[in-house]
């Protein structure tokens, strides 16, 4: 019954952004939605900065946040002793549990000014410094979703592996890792789904210019998500106005980008039920 | 003062451009009096749904009863508005004063629609508001009750000791990008700017970025940084030596250098200041307004006479130019 509400209120959500989302659509010119300008108070609603700025920062945060999660997720689970897991694992939970402000906050005023110190850049506001505070929030489901996953992979895998004469190092590389894959995959999107809704601390120290991210240094420079456009301009933007509908738009964009994103992890999920284990 | 000094992030603009900020201490269905500052931010998305029928709808007794002051509009005055209601109420305990944020022409639509007393605005009125108010049978009436500079703000260590006007619209524009070419270090610009729907940004934009010139097209460089809140804009000029930053006077800390603005390359460089505000000497500052639609009587005209004289003294406070 409950599972049943949970259904009806995406869908109820994802018409009214249909609803409020769609007259954009209509209202402004293809040429100008696809355009790489974004000046929505002058008419200029070019999505492309904000679209590839949104999946610029999501993807390195998941190239920093993977390996990290998964190395430590075997930590946890295949290397640790009993007694570390038990520390390790709380407070890994609390990690998940930093309101994003806090981690923007501490982004915009430390790590900030640290990036443009270290690495040179004329400001730390950088799709760099947003991806890293990213794959920090997106770690603990990265983590937690892994961890449970090797944790599927059955013991006679791993007696085989010894029992052949691999090392612990190959058992847990080469056959308990591969095992989990559909998991860890899961962990990913999972991840992912996390980094490209995640609003606050992205505006706080990604700098919101709405720059096209194309030269190769775009990621060392300041860029503009969707969703923090979405928050930053909410607040004063008419009602039913050419600007709402823009932003509903993009919410819209969002909407079926994450959609993706979980249909993408659907065959692995599907292929995880049917052999029965969490694996 | 200090409130919006205060790191609030949740509020994506400042407090002076909030839109939707509601004073209710005159609205008994909101019961949430006595509130501290500090709380009523925290409260304040929980008032506004709480509120928001009330506010939408014509106050009934805005009209009939000369104890309800209604005041409505500019997001940059509404701190300012919401200090003078308190400090009246507090002499005044009769006269009940309502404030409500919502922009500029938000204010000046209540005000022609008969639903406010007072409307605040950061900008004159329009040709058609005018029009529209006359024929709704009102005859508005315009005060100036204080002045807003804009100070143009870089890190302390920046050798740079002003700029023309013309100079600042090429670096926003993107033309320069390097200090070299205004006189500083070998470093490039950082330009740092409020969000798009701030009033602020859209007086930069035609004031500063165009000169002026309403046929122009110029806008912000898309390289330009737009900081969610003021102290976004505070923290990255503390921090970054290469920045570049504008905001109101009133904002601006210690720890950031104001730079000298010049009407031109001929003029000397005017530092932003109350005195310089009101001689019309620094050219990036602009008046604020409250309009009535009807010559103001009774409690309303005791109540602008009121701020237009000992009312003034709180206009320093935050961080505004007074008249006088």
């Amino acid at each position: 019954m409950l599972g049943f509400s949970t259904v009806a209120f995406v869908l109820l959500i994802f018409l009214f952004l249909l609803r409020e989302g769609t007259p954009f659509f209509f209202e402004v010119p293809l040429e100008n939605f696809l355009g790489t300008g974004w000046y929505p108070t002058f008419d200029s609603f070019g999505v492309l900065p904000l679209l590839l700025g949104s999946i610029l920062v999501t993807l390195t945060s998941i190239v920093i946040a993977l390996p990290l999660g998964v190395a430590t997720a075997v930590c946890v689970r295949e290397v640790a002793p009993a007694w570390t897991r038990e520390i390790l694992k709380p407070m890994i939970e609390v990690l998940a549990g930093i309101p994003s402000v806090v981690l923007g906050f501490f982004g915009m005023t430390l790590l900030a000014p640290f990036i443009r110190e270290a690495l040179g850049v004329p400001t730390g506001l950088t799709a760099f410094t947003g991806a890293l505070l990213l794959a920090y929030m997106a770690l603990p489901t990265i983590i937690s979703v892994a961890e449970d996953a090797l944790d599927a992979v059955p013991k006679s895998y791993r007696d085989a592996a010894l029992a052949m004469g691999a090392t612990r190092w190959q058992t847990i590389w080469r056959v308990v890792v591969p095992g989990a894959r559909s998991g860890i995959l899961i962990a990913v999107m999972l991840g992912m789904g996390r980094a490209i809704g995640e609003t606050m601390a992205v505006m706080m120290v990604t700098g919101n210019a709405a720059r096209l991210p194309l030269s190769l240094d775009s990621i060392f420079r300041p860029v503009r998500t969707m969703t923090a456009t979405i928050a930053a301009e909410m607040g004063e933007v008419a009602d039913g106005s050419t600007h709402y509908h823009a932003l509903f738009g993009l919410g819209l964009v969002l909407f079926i980008l994450t959609f993706i994103i979980n249909l993408a992890a659907a065959p692995a999920i599907l292929q995880r039920r049917r052999g029965g284990g969490l694996r | 003062m200090h409130r919006h000094q205060a790191f609030e992030p949740l509020s994506r603009t400042d407090q002076r451009e909030r839109k939707s900020r509601v004073q209710s201490t005159s609205r008994p269905l909101c019961g949430v009096l006595p509130l501290t500052p500090l709380f009523v931010l925290l409260a304040l998305p929980i008032l506004i749904s709480a509120c928001s029928s009330g506010q939408n709808s014509p106050h009934p007794t805005a009209a009939s009863s000369a104890l309800v002051i209604q005041n409505k509009g500019s997001d940059t005055i509404v701190n300012l508005a919401l200090a003078w209601a308190e400090a009246y109420m507090k002499m005044h305990p009769e006269v009940r004063i309502s404030v409500t944020g919502g922009g500029s022409g938000t204010g000046i639509a209540a005000m022609i629609n008969g639903t406010v007393d007072i409307a605040n605005a950061s900008r004159e009125i329009k040709k058609e508001e005018y029009e529209a108010a006359k024929a709704n049978g009102h005859a508005p009436t315009e005060f100036v009750i204080a002045r807003d500079a804009i100070a143009i703000v870089v890190h302390p260590s920046n050798p740079v000791k002003g700029l023309t006007l013309q100079q600042i619209s090429e670096i926003y524009t993107g033309r320069i990008t390097n200090w070299r070419e205004v006189g500083g270090a070998d470093d490039p610009i950082v330009l740092l700017s409020r969000e798009s729907n701030s009033g602020t940004y859209q007086y930069m934009l035609e004031n500063v970025i165009r000169l002026g010139d309403s046929k122009s097209k110029l806008l912000f460089s898309s390289e330009t940084l737009l900081m969610p809140s003021s102290e976004g804009i505070s923290s990255e000029i503390r921090h970054n030596p290469h920045a570049i930053g504008y905001d109101g006077l009133g904002y601006v800390t210690a720890d950031q250098k104001v730079l000298g603005v010049a009407k031109d390359a001929k003029s000397p460089l005017i530092q932003p200041s109350a005195a310089t505000v009101n001689s019309g000497a620094y050219p990036i500052s602009r008046p604020l307004y409250m309009y009535t639609a009807q010559p103001p009587t009774g409690k309303i005209k005791e109540y602008m006479d009121w701020i237009l004289n000992e009312g003034q003294t709180l206009v320093s406070e935050l961080g505004f130019v007074p008249l006088h």
